[in-house]
């Protein structure tokens, strides 16, 4: 088993003629993922990369059967997408985009809790189920099936997880990232529920930055409800306050959302951290080979 | 992106939401001026600038006569004002607001705050004006009301009046801080604020409820969409180098140590130098070059690195997935032909395309170490610049 994903996902590229879209479908299909469909308004009856362009994603998920939706739509455009998408009925929608307006996020997270679709990101490097099915942007070829489970903010500190794990030999259940903005769809301690009940999950590697407190709570959850080994890490132990370290969710305001508080939350709840992100999997093997 | 006092004054006023009447000046004859319009007994010189705590610095007097505003306004115009946000070296004063006093009963705090636990806008209102708020936060956070705002209903006229209640308004008073919280809200969603702050918010003794301060933060995700919030950008407040960054679609923070990091990925960067600190040096930045980065974005990044004069090494670290190791490469290559390389150059390369990116590098004739991994990279740049 996986979470999230696995081999029944059929898959929508929403944005998918657009270069970055049309690239990212390629990748997918070439990984494995079922890509049943594209949207972009305006060019239904089309075809990309050998699969159908629909002009709505009603339309594409009434002729494809698509339980799933990955959005590469550019910023001004991708909540629109989004709420389509929910709309539409999808089970899951990932979100790739970065840049989208918080306050066009308020007005999604608001729709999205009236329904029954899960939101991953935006912001994010999507989601992975080794072998079975990649939705995103994560390079597919450093990924191994396996029985870690992995949760991040960031997209290229996820490959930098992934990429040791493999090196040991441990491979991966599911990758998810949560993306790196303010408001969210899929939170850490969401995520981490689904890894509890996963059979395939043995353990799980979580990975925050500074800002928020999404960390804080994922960690008091984490002592009452998690029996896995986890390990954590957080990045920007340096970074200055009041100062945007590129996501927009990564900044310490007011003197709140700094590295320490999320690491001391963590070794509150038992886990062990990662001194550095070049021990991700060397810390993990201590937590799990116990 | 931040706005002056002044800006968010102007636009206050063009929402309804109270403000005394001023202007704003950029030499002692402006202010001297603008103070003989306004005609006021008493008239307030305060220093522009995008930091905060302006008063205890000296940013702030009060003239009792255009003599004195004109004595204040010599002192503060270039003036370097030094705060507690503004860092040691201070920020140079370029222009003054010139302001009506204020008739002041009661000093309180309003704010307002995307709160990303509950996905929605926070209005918080205290009675402890004047104050750090987030100091008030810390030791009397039963001081701060809150409420949250249904971005269906929008600013319902019942949470105006229950804060007005919990800041022991009466009266008029009561009716005016609704009006005036309410028009702050549409303010700050018509806008695209990330935050509004009102820190003094006053009761005048006369029974007005005014703003005597104001600060507004912009969400730069939203900025294409307010052309007439682009243009009050103040660019002399901004760091030059991240404002170069931003031109050319790069994340970049500048910092106060001495190894230049160039990585792919804002949590990968923020790592980066957070293991140059655990090895026992200090980054010099933080520049993420995004995942769509091409060879030519690369070569403006490096040279944004190398322009630093406190960069005594750098070091390169890349995951690629998007971002293809031999574009990187290329980039790097190209940028050093052009500008040169005076200090060590540490590069880690993986993921995407890492065979033809080494082979770029090894193959360029450039005097560039290679690491196997972000710790090793990390030892080897503080390694070749100790």
């Amino acid at each position: 088993m996986s979470i999230i994903v696995d081999e029944n996902t059929r898959v929508l590229v929403q944005g998918i003629t657009g270069s970055v879209g049309l690239f990212h479908a390629q990748q997918m299909i070439e990984y494995g993922t079922k890509i049943v469909g594209g949207v972009t308004p305006g060019k239904g009856g089309q075809n990309a990369t050998g699969v159908p362009v629909f002009d709505t994603v009603k339309g594409a998920v009434k002729e494809t059967g698509a339980n799933a939706t990955v959005v590469y739509v550019p910023p001004p455009f991708a909540a629109d997408a989004i709420l389509e998408a929910i709309d539409a009925e999808v089970e899951l929608v990932v979100a790739i985009t970065e840049g989208i307006p918080v306050q066009d996020m308020i007005k999604v997270r608001e729709v999205l809790q009236n329904s029954s679709t899960r939101l991953i990101g935006p912001n994010c490097p999507g989601v992975i189920s080794p072998g079975l099915c990649k939705i995103g942007i994560m390079p597919g070829h450093i990924h191994k099936k396996g029985p870690i489970g992995v949760v991040s903010k960031s997209g290229t500190l996820t490959y930098e997880a992934v990429g040791q794990l493999s090196a040991v030999g441990l491979g991966q259940s599911t990758c998810v990232g949560i993306g790196g903005d303010p408001i969210n769809g899929t939170g850490f301690i969401d995520v981490l529920e689904l890894f509890e009940k996963d059979d395939e999950t043995e353990a799980v590697i979580m990975i925050g930055e500074i800002g928020g407190t999404a960390e804080q709570e994922a960690a008091e959850w984490i002592k009452e409800n998690f029996s896995k080994p986890i390990i954590g890490f957080v990045a920007g132990r340096t970074a200055p306050p009041g100062k945007r370290m590129g996501h927009a969710g990564a900044i310490i305001s007011g003197g709140k959302g700094t590295a320490d508080e999320k690491i001391d939350a963590m070794k509150d709840a038992g886990m062990l951290v990662a001194p550095t992100p070049a021990e991700l999997a060397s810390t993990l093997l201590k937590a799990y080979k116990k | 992106m931040n706005i002056h006092e002044y800006q968010a004054k102007e636009l206050f006023r063009q929402y309804g939401v109270n403000v005394p009447r001023g202007h704003v000046a950029f030499s002692v004859e402006e202010a001297v001026k603008a103070a003989q319009e306004l005609g006021s007994a008493v008239t307030v010189v305060k220093a522009q600038i995008h930091a905060g705590g302006r008063g205890k610095g000296g940013g702030v007097k009060i003239a009792k006569s255009i003599d004195e505003v004109k004595e204040h306004a010599e002192a503060i115009l270039g003036m370097q004002l030094i705060t507690h946000q503004t860092g040691p070296e201070g920020q140079t004063v370029r222009r003054l607001y010139i302001e009506e006093g204020a008739d002041i009963k009661t000093e309180l705090y309003v704010g307002m705050v995307v709160d990303r636990g509950t996905g929605r806008v926070a209005v918080m209102a205290s009675t402890e004006g004047g104050m750090e708020i987030e100091k008030v936060a810390e030791e009397t956070p039963e001081l701060i009301h809150t409420v949250f705002i249904d971005p269906a209903v929008g600013f319902a006229p019942y949470q105006g009046r229950e804060l007005a209640f919990a800041l022991g308004l009466e009266g008029k008073a009561v009716r005016q801080a609704g009006k005036f919280f309410a028009a702050l809200y549409q303010l700050f969603i018509d806008k695209d604020c990330s935050l509004a702050e009102i820190n003094p918010l006053v009761l005048t003794n006369g029974g007005d409820i005014i703003a005597l301060d104001g600060k507004i933060n912009f969400d730069d995700n939203a900025l294409f969409r307010h052309k007439d919030i682009q243009e009050l950008q103040d660019e002399s407040e901004e760091d030059a180098a991240e404002l170069e960054a931003k031109k050319h679609h790069l994340s970049y923070v500048n910092l106060d140590g001495n190894i230049g990091c160039m990585v792919n990925g804002a949590g990968l960067a923020m790592a980066t130098m957070d293991i140059i600190k655990h090895y026992g040096a200090e980054p010099a930045n933080f520049l993420d070059v995004g995942g769509g980065a091409d060879a030519e974005r690369v070569a403006t990044a490096f040279k944004l690195i190398t322009a630093d004069e406190n960069v005594k090494g750098i070091f390169i670290n890349i995951f690629g997935g998007i971002m293809k190791c031999d574009v990187l490469a290329e980039g790097v290559v190209a940028a050093v032909k052009e500008v040169g390389l005076q200090v060590p150059l540490v590069v880690r390369l993986e993921g995407t395309n890492v065979e033809r990116g080494k082979e770029i590098l090894n193959t360029s004739g450039l005097n560039i170490i290679s690491a196997d991994s972000m710790a090793d990279g990390a030892e080897k740049i503080i390694g070749a610049i100790s």
